[in-house]
């Protein structure tokens, strides 16, 4: 078999790797997904992110991109002809998509984490709620974004649905382990619609 | 039809600083309004509901939030005018993302540890700051500009942070420039720009702000 001209450093649990993952197969590109082992990091991933040395990392002609964001929009940009846009096209909508998911990464994920992580119940507890507000928020946001229709992106999966949707299993896991409920279809309809609730 | 456009920012800020700079490369008239941080207005928190900061451009009545995502907005809207802040390939435009990132992550954060921190920290505190300003020095290397041949996207978002410089050098007690040479002579090259010395705030401003902030917090 032909080798591809385009690799992905990942490990398959982790939610940053799902998300160039998911781009890639909305851009109908085929790659080699090359495992890494995160207690024994490979020569090429070392090679491909010296400043962070993490995946995910996308290597296309052999030129690594790193963050798996800033991989999301090169995807986006480099197949621009290939299926749907992932990012909007109007540049206002562009600004929006980008701050929902700067959101994510930079304000919803570390709380998510810390309930992920929490141990007793009065922990558990007290990092619900701002978990919970943040999907409030996003509730909100995709409202706007969504206008009304399946997903952030509109009818298709968009740059905030794959920021946030990468999320679903791990929120899964969170609910089962810590015995909460995040996905509320009462509560924040929308989102949990869109995440297949 | 005319462009209504405002930033919302105060004088100190790194990061209205790049917007100041994106916005005056492009040639866009624009009504600025200076932010009291201790005293939001109504419009800040209307426009930026979720973080309240600035900076905020507001075009045509619609907000635009976070630095970053701003430039990029303005590049998008207004690309028709020269020069382009971001480069047109998009591997070249991943790496400068990337970097626009690292900055972001690294520089503000290792700043503000400088004039934040206790005394026997302070070594420490600016040792990383220096590591960070090597790693940058390192992608830089010859090239003239971060982007290469002319004033960028990385540029545009780092440059800022120069002039802060004296202010982290006063309450650090050290001395930058024999330590990353290579980083204040790009810093330099920067300032030549009339875009770029015009929107960098006063440094001496920046440090009687720091020594106010470092008074509120308790710090001595």
């Amino acid at each position: 078999m032909a080798e591809n001209d385009v690799k992905l450093l990942g490990s398959w649990p982790s939610t940053f790797v799902m998300r160039p993952r998911i781009a890639l197969n909305v851009k109908s590109v085929c790659y080699d997904f090359l495992e890494e082992q995160l207690s024994s990091k490979s020569d090429l991933l070392l090679k491909s992110n010296p400043v962070y040395k993490k995946i995910p990392v996308l290597i296309h002609d052999g030129k690594s991109i790193c963050e798996s964001l800033n991989i999301v929009q090169y995807i986006d940009e480099k197949w621009t002809n290939s299926g749907p846009s992932i990012l909007p096209l109007d540049p206002y909508d562009r600004a929006i998509a980008r701050f929902w998911a700067c959101y994510i990464d930079d304000k919803w994920f570390p709380i998510f984490r810390s309930l992920a992580v929490a141990q007793g119940e009065d922990a558990i507890k007290a990092a619900l709620e701002p978990v919970f507000d943040g999907l409030v928020l996003l509730e909100d946001a995709f409202k706007n974004c969504g206008k009304g229709k399946k997903f952030f992106g509109g009818d298709k999966i968009g740059y905030v649905d794959i920021a946030l949707g990468c999320f679903l299993g791990w929120m899964r896991v969170t609910e089962k382990m810590n015995n909460v409920t995040l996905l509320d279809e009462a509560k924040i309809p929308v989102v949990s619609v869109g995440c297949g609730v | 039809m005319g462009d209504e456009v405002v930033l919302l920012d105060t004088f100190v800020s790194v990061f209205g600083m790049r917007v100041r700079i994106a916005l005056a490369e492009k040639g866009i008239q624009y009504e600025y309004k200076e932010e009291d941080l201790m005293n939001k207005s109504h419009l800040l928190l209307q426009m930026n509901p979720i973080h309240k900061k600035i900076p905020v451009l507001i075009h045509n009545g619609k907000p635009i939030c976070e630095s970053l995502i701003i430039v990029e907005y303005i590049d998008e809207v207004w690309k028709d005018k020269s020069p382009p802040l971001m480069p047109s390939d998009p591997y070249k435009r991943a790496h400068a993302r990337f970097w626009a990132d690292y900055i972001g992550k690294k520089i503000y954060d290792g700043g503000k540890k400088i004039w934040t921190t206790k005394v026997e920290d302070q070594e420490a505190a600016n040792k990383e700051f220096i590591e960070c300003l090597k790693v940058l020095e390192g992608e830089l290397g010859d090239k003239p500009y971060f982007d290469g041949e002319s004033f960028g996207f990385v540029d545009l978002a780092l440059i800022p942070y120069y002039s802060w410089f004296p202010a982290y050098e006063k309450f650090g007690k050290f001395s930058i420039e024999p330590e990353c040479p290579k980083f204040v002579a790009w810093a330099k090259r920067c300032m030549q720009k009339e875009n770029v010395s015009k929107y960098l705030s006063d440094p001496d401003k920046i440090y009687d702000f720091v020594v106010m902030l470092r008074q509120r917090m308790g710090i001595a």
